[in-house]
């Protein structure tokens, strides 16, 4: 078992024929992800690497492939109108990698989605992986292992420096579900919290914040009043000033909301596990799955 | 990015906000000029991307065209927050009744615009949040349906209780909302919101932020950064694609991904030093983006120590270990470097350095302990350690 994506997601791959697109299309494939779509508006007829078809809409990738997933790697001119086309076409799961997405286009995007039913994640995020089953986005398979650990976050590399510890100790992941590093987002903490709390694969959750808004903290609220399995969190940004956006769009300290401290506390009171370092989640993942 | 109260203004006037009339000056002589076009007492206004000018100086009352002369003279050039003041606002001084606040943000919350109005106006709307909270009302907007009418209008009775004042401060709020939509703001706020004795209503200040993400798409909006307002090195930074934020210690960081980045800073104090900067070289590996990053640390004379730390996914290690061998050709380090490269290609990589003379690492922990002996002279402190329980 897993959350979101598994071995009956039926991926399609907007922007296929890009540059980024189709170098992540050829690893997704590589790692045994079911691609059964392209879109590329114009390219409509061609065949991705000789098998996989390219279609010009999503309306008719979707009639004709029964995709059910998608993942965006177009530019973010174009990206807003790419996750609507997806959910308008009844993709059940959007997942938007395109980092730069302006925030008035995601105000729309968001409830747009939302009323046709689909799950959006991302902007601006890493998307998923469950290890052994399907790989929709752009975290490296080789460091992931299946096992019992939930993973979300806010951050790409991070979570790689994490998952790369977890599997080096032996700590296989269930999922591993990047939300992204954007202030107006699809899927929040607390949505994958759900899920791996309904999913009997997962018996741990690590979770990885950073500064800006107050996600962790409403996260460390739903944690304590609606969870049973213990989560391990680790707070990104205990050196940044405020007022700076620390490269993503979400990372910014507003005032004096929105900091390391206050979300670290949040996360104690929760009675969660607190990681000072990366490294520290192998040590009280592996207290707590026992 | 921050722009201007000139530009704030010019863009609102264009929506309809009731604002009185004034233009910049960069020199004295074009600030008289202005205030004797205007006809009337002036005030002249620096210009910097900081609060607090009013409390530094940089504000001030003049009834002549020679006082906004003489007043402009001591201004510009004056350094508020670190900032040098290049440019003033030259405008008509308001006949000022009431002051109140209104103020638009992207709110992470209810995922909507909210607009934050307050009768308290003219002081920092974060100090009215702090201490006299019930003064501040919260409307979040329909993103798909836009601010109505009624809105507005429940909005503007909530600060006068007068409705000629109430309606005239519901349009300048639609305006102020078509203003934040339609140039992809991230903030948009007007204090003070005056009633003149006259009764008229009109905007005294203006700020909005702009949404980076917008600027590649308008560069219309784009022409208004004013890069003299930022630090050089920013600049440089933004010119490379590189995002990069400068601080005070002295452990140069280069890393890739903003939240790997912000996690070596930490670990970086977690040892006992300081991060000398914020360094994300993104997610693609170009070996051009390496130069530039060792280019703009090294240009930081506080930098006592460089550390590289990078996960390859989509970067491969190797890209970034011939970075290094180009960038320290063209200009050899005075400092020491610490590299740690994980993940694609590392074996590559890490022969690569090796043949150029480099150790390299692939340990987070090791070398961000060994870039903070590098720095301090010393040992790394463990002061923090323990706390991981």
């Amino acid at each position: 078992m897993s959350v979101f994506v598994d071995r009956n997601t039926r991926l399609l791959v907007q922007g296929i024929t890009g540059r980024d697109g189709s170098f992540h299309a050829r690893q997704m494939i590589e790692y045994g992800t079911n691609v059964v779509a392209g879109v590329t508006p114009g390219k409509g007829g061609q065949r991705f690497e000789d098998k996989v078809p390219v279609f010009n809409t999503v309306e008719e990738a979707v009639r004709e492939t029964g995709a059910n997933t998608s993942v965006i790697y177009v530019p973010p001119p174009f990206a807003a109108d790419a996750m609507m086309e997806a959910a308008a076409a009844g993709v059940k799961l959007v997942v938007c990698i395109t980092e730069g997405v302006p925030v008035v286009d995601m105000l729309r995007v968001r409830p747009y989605v939302i009323a046709q039913g689909a799950r959006l994640v991302g902007p601006n995020c890493p998307g998923l992986i469950t290890p052994g089953e399907a790989k929709v986005g752009i975290i490296p398979g080789n460091i992931c292992t299946p096992g019992n650990v939930g993973v979300v976050s806010r951050s790409g590399t991070l979570t790689y420096e994490v998952v790369y510890h977890l599997t080096r100790a032996g700590l296989g992941q269930s999922t591993c579900v990047g939300i992204g590093g954007d202030p107006i987002n699809g899927t929040g903490f607390i949505d994958a919290l759900e899920a791996f709390e309904a999913d009997p694969a997962t018996k741990v959750v690590a979770m990885m914040g950073e500064i800006g808004g107050t996600d962790e903290q409403d996260a460390a609220t739903f944690i304590k009043e609606r969870m049973t399995k213990p989560v391990v969190g680790f707070i990104a940004g205990q050196t940044a000033p405020p007022g700076r956006r620390m490269g993503h769009a979400g990372a910014i300290i507003s005032g004096s909301s929105g900091t390391a401290a206050e979300k670290i506390e949040a996360f104690g009171a929760a009675g969660m596990g607190v990681a000072r370092r990366p490294i520290d989640f192998v040590d009280l993942v592996r207290e707590r799955i026992a | 990015m921050n722009i201007h109260e000139y530009q704030a203004k010019d863009v609102l006037r264009r929506y309809g906000v009731p604002i009185p009339p004034g233009d910049v000056a960069t020199t004295p002589d074009e600030a008289e000029a202005i205030a004797r076009r205007i006809g009337k007492p002036v005030m002249v206004k620096a210009q910097v991307h900081a609060g607090g000018r009013g409390k530094a100086g940089g504000v001030k009352y003049c009834p002549t065209p020679d006082a906004a002369r003489e007043k402009a003279q001591a201004i510009l050039g004056m350094d508020i927050k670190g900032l040098a003041v290049e440019k003033v606002l030259v405008t008509e001084a308001a006949d000022i009744g009431t002051e109140a606040y209104v103020g638009i943000i992207v709110d992470r919350a209810t995922k909507k615009p909210v607009f934050m109005v307050s009768a308290a106006g003219g002081i920092d709307i974060e100090e009215v949040a702090a201490t006299t909270p019930e003064k501040i009302k919260y409307h979040p907007v329909d993103p798909v349906f836009g601010l109505q009418p009624f809105e507005a209008q429940q909005l503007g009775f909530f600060l006068y209780t007068d409705a000629k004042q109430a309606r005239a401060a519901a349009k300048i709020m639609q305006a102020l909302y078509r203003a934040f939509i339609e140039n992809g703001c991230s903030l948009a706020e007007i204090n003070p919101l005056v009633v003149t004795p006259a009764g008229d209503v009109i905007a005294v200040d203006a700020k909005m932020v702009i949404d980076d993400n917008e600027l590649e798409r308008r560069s219309d909006l784009e022409a208004l950064r004013d890069e003299r307002s930022e630090a050089p090195s920013e600049v440089a930074a933004r010119k490379a694609n590189l995002t990069f934020i400068k601080l005070d210690g002295n452990v140069g960081c280069i890393v890739n991904g903003a939240g790997l980045a912000m996690a070596t800073m930490d670990l970086v104090k977690y040892y006992g030093g300081e991060p000398a900067n914020f360094l994300d070289i993104g997610g693609s590996s170009n070996p051009q983006k390496v130069v530039n990053a060792l280019k703009i640390i090294t240009a930081d004379e506080n930098v006592k120590a460089i550390l590289f730390n990078i996960f390859g996914g989509i970067t491969r290690t190797d890209d970034v270990a011939n970075g290094i061998v180009t960038a320290t050709k063209q200009n050899p380090l005075k400092v020491p470097i610490v590299i740690r490269l994980t993940g694609t290609n590392d074996a590559i990589a890490v022969k690569i350095l090796e043949e150029n003379g480099f150790a390299a690492m692939t340990d987070m922990d090791t070398a961000v302990q060994r870039a903070v002996e590098l720095a301090t002279g010393q040992a790394a402190g463990t002061a923090a350690a323990g706390a991981g329980r």
